[in-house]
């Protein structure tokens, strides 16, 4: 049988700042030495009390704008209540039914709106790490900021979810706001998948946790889509439940039935005043948003006549956009023969200056010295006369490489190719073929 | 000088100041008083033998002076239970707000007092670590759930001590155990630190042997606090200031639901008190509020609610004890809680509850537009005999009834002691004032006390 696959999407995303939630510890908890990074506060000891961090609460709001929400002025923070040995209150600060942002969408790029349902603000949990019989608790994490962006049940593949994954990647990217850094589990993914036949929204909801990756959520939904399929086929309705993702066996596994569904008991959390917002204050935060994803898009196309798909690449990260831009900006070079070059080159942004790239595209129209020897010459030169420059890369310091290339670039009114200046360089300088180390 | 550990914070200052004695003589005054009558009262979880003081600066307020602290607020280095044995080998790495504050002003923290154990009571009969005694008669209850403060301060074994209230916790020992207990408005001393009961309600506060004594302490905690994000921003007031100041023409409204269910004896008392204040000046207007009973109920639910969730950090994993620890009366409430803020019920109950607070806060606004201050008995009874709370888990809160409306609105109160019943125990009225108006009930407890001379009876020990 055919079933439209109805599926919705609850992404946490911890936030970058400096400190965490409710207390001045830091939240840059990722490989530190556990439980280093606690107080009273996060280790939930008695008497001690949140104090919610503006920083966090700005973010959140400014992330929901970003997704085109509302953001009404009241909204308050919620106690939700469930015992596990990571959360050390007993219970998680969270938002229920007055989160900070309300109703956006995410368009992807076949122009389907995905809806949002809300952005909300809470805290995170401390990790356990199981050893043996022995089980070890670290609260570093606990009480690290964490927005929570959930969906309405709007996407019908694997693949729509995949693009509105990057794409809310790609704009708290943009944003600052965090590193979305999958590995690091700045971004968690926790689909829910049912089937359809008719139009009505199915009457269970399989939720399907642990994903780290974009790969894994894709592979999930595949997997559920093709397991409920079966069980509808049977003639049988699939179990409302929660489900784990095995990356190991490439399944999903049964976790929690309905039945051992919680119930969280929220209720305002009453050590924290409600968050009254005025116009101005959000209207500050608005514009404190930069160009997002889409806009710089849509301004590569239209101010430097980019095709689409260079104005893809070249807006994919914030790093790479500046670049292209800095580049661009002198005005030297035509920007649609820098997208090319930087992109057909696979240039790499942190190692080559937008200079060298200026002089290449510069030097391509006027004959660019490659002749390895006349080079090889070069560069001995560019050695001879910055030792300094010289010790500096021995020592370590790579970034000296750069003024060893623009004194040779210096030599040559930018003529040089300077990808093949940077291989003699690199090779003559790793030989020790240079004063400095002569033997004397 | 004899009896030292008599003084008041007042007078034990002065006396330090013009090194009639020193702190180590008056701090040893405290101790060994404490070992006189401790067998007898049984106020203390734990006493600082050692205790010694290390503020130098003489102008310190409260440079020297001995003070006791309920159990439920953290020391640092020094074991806090909240008279649970949940938590009988807790100490903490830190010190609460109230605490810190106090150590800056220099007292001289030299025991922790016990209380029904988590303040889950108004007897101390709760307590894990036995049952406080009312000074003024063994066999009688002192009140709670800061009893064994309220007990420290009457039993003259400390110079003031510091409770907290949610709803009656300070006000009511106080008066069983006819001492002076202030609960400020909500918000206006920090939470930090204290073991939380009821975090929308909780008010830690002075007892002290006298009004002005309740005044310098608030004066050294009241403020805004960083840690504490529910306390108001408002700068305190000169909480000394008004103190001597005449009540000509003050408004105080006496309604008339307060005195329902009063026994005879404290009726009389109180109206006695209320004519020595006309007498002073000022005038009794009949007011009408809502019934105390209506508070018991919104304040069972929301106490309650709150309470299971505070209590749920103590799941067994730290603090190296189980939760079979618990008591009877602190499961009762984490169930009665649990239950309250269950799916389907929440609404019946908790938001319910919610609505009718507003209600009873508005209705204070209302009386508020009419009088300056409240007064009413501040318990329906004298200090009720031991075991008077055993299998009467309601017990509390029918002896917390006439504090409760106020707690619930947040409103700072205080006890004031007013006479003694014919068997010899204290009897007490309370000021109830508007949001922040400390300074105000202050004045109005101050003038009563200077022309009576209760406060100059003591208890035989």
């Amino acid at each position: 049988m055919n079933y439209t696959p109805v599926i919705g999407l609850e992404v946490h995303v911890e936030l970058k700042t400096k400190s965490k939630m409710f207390c001045g510890c830091s939240a840059d908890y990722f490989g530190k030495e556990p439980n280093t990074h606690t107080c009273p506060v996060c280790l939930g000891l008695p008497g001690a009390l949140p104090v919610p961090n503006k920083k966090a609460i700005e973010w959140c709001v400014m992330i929901g704008l970003a997704l085109n929400c509302t953001t009404p002025l009241f909204s308050k923070f919620d106690r939700k209540n469930y015992f596990y040995p990571d959360l050390p209150k007993g219970y998680q600060i969270s938002q229920y039914d007055q989160p900070l942002c309300i109703n956006g969408f995410i368009t992807l790029s076949n122009g389907k709106k995905i809806r949002i349902r809300r952005v909300h603000m809470e805290e995170d949990t401390g990790k356990l790490t199981h050893v043996g019989n022995e089980s070890l608790i670290d609260f570093n994490r606990s009480g690290v900021p964490l927005v929570e962006i959930v969906t309405e049940p709007d996407f019908e593949s694997s693949i729509e979810v995949v693009e509105y994954l990057k794409k809310l990647q790609q704009i708290v990217r943009f944003l600052g706001v965090s590193n979305a850094d999958m590995e690091k589990g700045d971004m968690r993914l926790e689909p829910n998948i049912s089937l359809k036949m008719t139009n009505e929204l199915p009457k269970y909801k399989v939720e399907v946790k642990n994903i780290n990756s974009f790969r894994f959520v894709g592979k999930a939904i595949e997997y559920e889509i093709k397991r409920q399929t079966e069980i509808l086929d049977r003639g049988d309705m699939p179990e409302q439940e929660t489900r784990g993702w095995n990356d190991e066996k490439n399944i999903t596994v049964s976790q929690r039935s309905k039945e051992e569904a919680h119930d969280y008991r929220y209720f305002p959390e009453p050590d924290l005043p409600p968050i009254r917002f005025t116009e101005d204050q959000i209207s500050d935060i608005r514009n404190r948003i930069p160009e997002l994803p889409d806009e710089k898009l849509a301004r590569f196309q239209k101010e430097y006549q980019l095709n689409k798909s260079q104005a893809v690449i070249l807006t994919e990260t914030k790093e790479i956009a500046d670049y292209f831009e800095k580049t661009v900006k002198p005005g030297k070079v035509d920007p649609i023969q820098i997208a090319n070059y930087i992109i057909n080159k696979k240039i790499d942004i942190n190692k080559v200056s937008s200079e060298e790239v200026i002089a290449q595209v510069a030097g391509k129209t006027s004959g660019i010295i490659a002749d390895e020897g006349e080079l090889g010459k070069l560069v001995k030169e560019a050695i001879d006369e910055n030792p300094k420059a010289v010790a500096d890369f021995k020592s370590g310091k790579e970034n000296a490489l750069q003024v060893l290339i623009g004194a040779v670039m210096k030599k040559t009114a930018g003529k040089a190719d300077a990808e093949k200046a940077r291989k003699i360089l690199t090779k003559l300088l790793k030989r020790g073929l240079f004063p400095a180390f002569k033997v004397r | 000088m004899n009896n030292l550990y008599e003084l008041t914070i007042k007078k034990a200052r002065d006396g330090l100041k013009n090194k009639s004695f020193s702190s180590a003589e008056l701090i040893k005054s405290c101790l060994d008083r404490i070992k006189a009558v401790e067998p007898k009262i049984h106020a203390f979880v734990t006493v600082c033998d050692e205790a010694i003081n290390y503020a130098k600066d003489e102008n310190l307020p409260l440079r020297g002076i001995p003070i006791s602290i309920k159990d439920n607020f953290c020391t640092v280095g020094l074991r806090t239970t909240a008279s649970s044995n949940v938590l009988k080998d807790f100490i903490p790495p830190y010190d609460a707000t109230v605490v810190a504050k106090l150590k800056a002003a220099g007292a001289v923290i030299i025991g922790k007092t016990n209380l029904d154990a988590w303040a889950h009571g108004s007897s101390t009969e709760t307590s894990d670590f036995g049952t406080t005694r009312n000074p003024w008669n063994i066999e009688h209850l002192p009140g709670g759930s800061s009893g064994g403060a309220a007990a420290s301060v009457a039993a003259d074994e400390i110079i003031a001590a510091i409770g907290s209230e949610t709803a009656g916790s300070i006000r009511q020992p106080a008066d069983w155990c006819g001492v002076v207990g202030l609960k400020p408005t909500y918000g206006r001393v920090s939470r930090y630190g204290v073991v939380a009961m009821a975090s929308s309600l909780d008010s830690p506060g002075p007892i002290t042997k006298t009004v002005e004594d309740a005044a310098i302490i608030l004066q050294i905690l009241a403020g805004k606090d960083s840690l504490d994000a529910t306390t108001l921003p408002n700068s305190p007031q000169d909480y000394l200031k008004d103190l001597d100041k005449k009540i000509t023409g003050l408004k105080i409204g006496v309604p008339d639901e307060y005195f329902d269910g009063v026994t005879e004896q404290v009726r009389a008392r109180v109206e006695d008190a209320l004519k020595l204040l006309e007498k002073l000046g000022a005038k009794i207007i009949k007011i009408k509020l809502f019934k105390p009973e209506y508070a018991i109920a919104v304040y069972t639910i929301l106490q309650r609610a709150e309470v299971s969730s505070n209590l749920a950090r103590y799941d067994g994993i730290r603090y190296g004890s189980t939760r079979e620890n618990f008591g009877e009366e602190a499961k009762r409430r984490i169930m009665l809680g649990t239950y309250a803020l269950s799916a389907g019920y929440w609404d019946q109950y908790y938001n319910k509850a919610q609505k009718v607070r507003t209600v009873i806060v508005e209705d204070f606004i209302r009386a508020f537009k009419e009088v300056d201050i409240i007064i009413a008995p501040t318990n329906p009874t004298t200090a009720l005999p031991l075991g008077a709370s055993k299998d009467n888990p309601m017990f509390g809160e029918m002896a917390d009834a006439l504090v409760e409306p106020s707690s619930i609105a947040g409103l700072p109160g205080i006890n004031v002691p007013c006479g003694f019943s014919k068997e010899g125990l204290p009897v007490g009225f309370q000021v109830i004032g508007p949001q922040l108006a400390e300074t105000l009930i202050l004045n109005v407890a101050h003038q009563y006390q200077i022309n009576t001379d209760w406060r100059k009876e003591k208890p035989k020990l």
